[in-house]
């Protein structure tokens, strides 16, 4: 799995590659939370349009950062669900509490709306 | 009589995250040997890493110099895996089972739960300080889905 990342104001954007499990769950953990820290970001858009497979460990690195996030009054957003990953994520009910959108533009004119 | 297999896989790993992947892709190509769905190979892939994980995580307390095995039985109409661990077992397999059941906040207590979900039975075998075993069946290929479509 690869991480890329990309700050906006106070957004910072990772794009996931490949499977995100136990082991990745870890180095994607330090990755947010060290680049979040340091860039003093607000809020999140995870895309995963590249993430091929999902497991629980995956969902709960993506809880623990929304729980993180929120207790701060920070937005996370998912952006570009494949159909396993959507299946995987909404058999979990994370996806009744984390929106998600087709794209970043999208996730974009979210938070806008939410005027953050 | 006792069952045939039509092939049988037996691993050993460490029990390290990296080696998560590594179960998954071996039981994803035994099972891919039967006429079996790519809905179905998603389910089994997720169950394994389920199985594996937890090994890890409960089992060895992510001590990552321990064993896990695994063992995959393909029988023409169905994949039995067993995933044993020699860690601390599990006190209460009914309360580790339900949903949302976890001691750390960056999980979902979600393992047991895709288990059952995506596999056809669940059975936990545990003694404490001795360790688990999880035995996971799944009803695949043409045979497994009349077998399935009759259950």
């Amino acid at each position: 799995m690869t991480f890329t990342l990309r700050r906006k104001n106070r957004t910072l954007i990772i794009y996931l590659t490949g499977e995100l499990d136990l082991v990745k769950a870890n180095e994607f953990r330090e990755t947010v939370d060290n680049t979040m820290e340091e860039m003093m970001a607000k809020n999140l858009i995870i895309d995963l349009s590249s993430v091929n497979f999902i497991d629980s460990s995956g969902l709960g690195v993506i809880l623990g950062r929304f729980r993180k996030i929120s207790a701060k009054e920070g937005q996370v957003v998912l952006v570009g669900l494949n159909s396993n990953v959507r299946r995987i994520l909404e058999l979990s009910g994370i996806l009744s509490f984390i929106p998600v959108c087709t794209d970043e533009t999208d996730a974009w004119e979210l938070f806008e709306k939410n005027v953050i | 009589m006792d069952r045939i297999p039509i092939n049988r896989i037996e691993l050993q790993m460490q029990s390290k995250g990296e080696n998560v992947s590594f179960a998954r892709i071996a039981i994803a190509a035994l099972a891919s040997q039967l006429d079996i769905t790519l809905n179905d190979l998603e389910e089994i892939k997720v169950a394994t890493s389920e199985a594996v994980s937890n090994a890890i995580i409960h089992g060895y307390q992510n001590k990552t110099e321990y064993m896990v095995k695994v063992i995959g039985t393909l029988y023409e109409d169905e994949l039995i895996l067993e995933i044993i661990d020699e860690g601390v077992g599990i006190a209460d397999i009914k309360q580790a089972m339900q949903p949302a059941f976890t001691s750390d906040p960056e999980r979902m207590g979600l393992g047991f739960v895709f288990m059952q979900s995506f596999m056809d039975k669940v059975e936990v075998e545990s003694k404490t300080n001795c360790g688990t075993k999880v035995i996971l069946h799944k009803n695949i290929g043409s045979a497994g889905a009349a077998k399935k479509a009759v259950s």
